[in-house]
């Protein structure tokens, strides 16, 4: 079972759906409690990095990393990702869970903002082994919406190329963030979610 | 294509429009005369499977009838949908859109409702963020000297004419909060003799947004044209896909070699 963590911004929907496409059943709370006890966790997100503020008014946040540091596996998506990082210059007071070195900043290039369509991803050395993205070949194409975006960092296991280069996926452990939308991203974001659905299993299988 | 080759990477988009009423797909010339072409989640589903890179679905006679959108078409389309879905056509509150959004919908494109009250922009921007709003610019030609554009924009589905401009609506509305603009040729739409290049380019280097040109696409020329000389981020088109005259996949490939970066393979 999936925990879809609602913090009435991301398009949660869309996600939802996937997964039921997928066969894999899904449960959407805003509860902490159920956060700490879920089996797997999902943070999707659309818009504004100030939307995570609520989670930590709400004690989802400490709920999270409580889940985080038992193991639960848990895939930020978006602004979900960002929030893996410690911070975004889009909303310099909202603290990220700085659970990668760095902070969110908006795209420095000529070209236009936000990065909106189709774009390549390739794996980093560390991307190589990664659980999410088995399967998705170099140059896979994904479907991105953001004008902040998070720095190459370690732990990043795949980068774009926009004006400059970027964080696409990071990946340490049981923690996963993707930039871009696999829920709109055809049979590659399908691919991408079903893995991190396997992840999930085999890990409570253990 | 290797990597290191792309300068930017961001490949030019592919939309496949439905223009919907009462429930069906409808195909008209310059804004009448419907004739019937489907049903919209079939279509979608076809369209996403043969390469389209994303689906709009506009319910073009919302506005006209004063009715809302149909919600349970959108969450028919949207339900086995993996790819961007926007929906537009009588989006008059935020109310409207958040509804659109809970049935599926990834983006809203607002038009009529956006010239009337245009902080209904900021506001849905404000809740849903900018990504998830597009303004939907009906424009059509109005004489003017040589090497300037002017177009008149239009609201209600091409019903009423606004004596706003079209490049001064579109930079208005980026600074607003739009995402994205929709432009629509309402001179070209439907002759399938090519998009309007010279009005697209006016708008796509006027604002820092992606402009989605529409109206005019028949042959693979035509989006050649439209990304090269009307500097489109995306283009949309309806008739040629929904009666297979073109294959997504051939006007990719043909995109492709005419140096234009696109998502290959699908």
């Amino acid at each position: 079972m999936i925990t879809l963590i609602d913090y009435k911004a991301g398009n949660l929907t869309s996600v939802r759906k996937a997964f039921t496409f997928l066969g894999q059943e899904s449960v959407v709370t805003e509860d902490p409690e159920c956060v700490r006890n879920a089996e797997a966790l999902v943070l999707p997100g659309v818009g504004h990095f100030c939307t995570t503020e609520r989670l930590a008014s709400s004690g989802v946040r400490d709920a999270v990393l409580e889940a985080i540091s038992r193991g639960t596996p848990f895939l930020g998506i978006c602004v979900g990702m960002q929030w893996q990082f410690a911070g975004s210059t889009e909303a310099p007071e909202t603290k990220g869970l700085a659970l990668f070195e760095g902070s969110c900043e908006r795209f420095k290039t000529e070209l236009k903002v936000p990065h909106v369509g189709w774009n390549q991803i390739r794996r980093t050395a560390h991307g190589q082994q990664s659980r999410l993205l088995r399967d998705i070949p170099d140059g896979s194409y994904v479907y991105f919406t953001h004008s902040y975006r998070a720095p190459v960092v370690e732990g990043v296991a795949a980068v774009t190329d926009y004006g400059e280069t970027f964080a696409a996926s990071v990946e340490r452990e049981n923690v996963f963030g993707v930039q871009f939308h696999p829920e709109k991203s055809g049979d590659t974001g399908l691919r991408i979610l079903k893995n991190f659905c396997d992840y999930t299993s085999e890990r409570s299988a253990r | 294509m290797s990597m290191e080759t792309a300068s930017t990477g961001i490949t030019k988009r592919i939309i496949a429009c439905l223009d919907v009423t009462h429930g069906r797909v409808v195909k008209g010339v310059q804004f009448v005369d419907l004739v019937d072409a489907g049903d919209p989640a079939e279509l979608a589903h076809l369209h996403a499977s043969s390469g389209a890179d994303e689906i709009v679905l506009l319910d073009i006679t919302a506005t006209s009838d004063a009715r809302p959108i149909l919600i349970d078409v959108v969450r028919r389309t949207a339900r086995q949908l993996f790819v961007p879905f926007t929906v537009g056509g009588g989006v008059r509150s935020l109310e409207d859109a958040a509804a659109l959004f809970d049935a599926g919908a990834d983006k809203i494109s607002i038009n009529s409702a956006a010239i009337k009250s245009p902080e209904i922009i900021t506001r849905i921007a404000e809740r849903f963020g900018s990504q998830a709003v597009i303004v939907a610019v009906d424009a059509k030609r109005k004489p003017s000297a040589e090497d300037t554009v002017a177009a008149e924009v239009y609201l209600a589905g091409g019903r009423t004419a606004t004596g706003l401009d079209a490049v001064a609506w579109a930079r208005e509305a980026e600074s607003r909060g739009a995402g994205e603009i929709l432009l629509t040729s309402m001179d070209c739409d439907g002759t399938r003799n090519g998009f309007d290049c010279g009005l697209t380019a006016a708008v796509a280097t006027a604002v820092s947004i992606p402009v989605i040109a529409s109206g005019g696409a028949g042959t693979g020329r035509h989006f050649v044209d439209v990304f090269k000389g009307g500097c489109a981020d995306a283009a949309l088109a309806a008739s040629i896909f929904h009666f297979g005259i073109h294959d997504v996949r051939e006007l990719k490939a043909e995109l492709q070699r005419e140096g234009i970066p696109v998502r290959l393979p699908c």
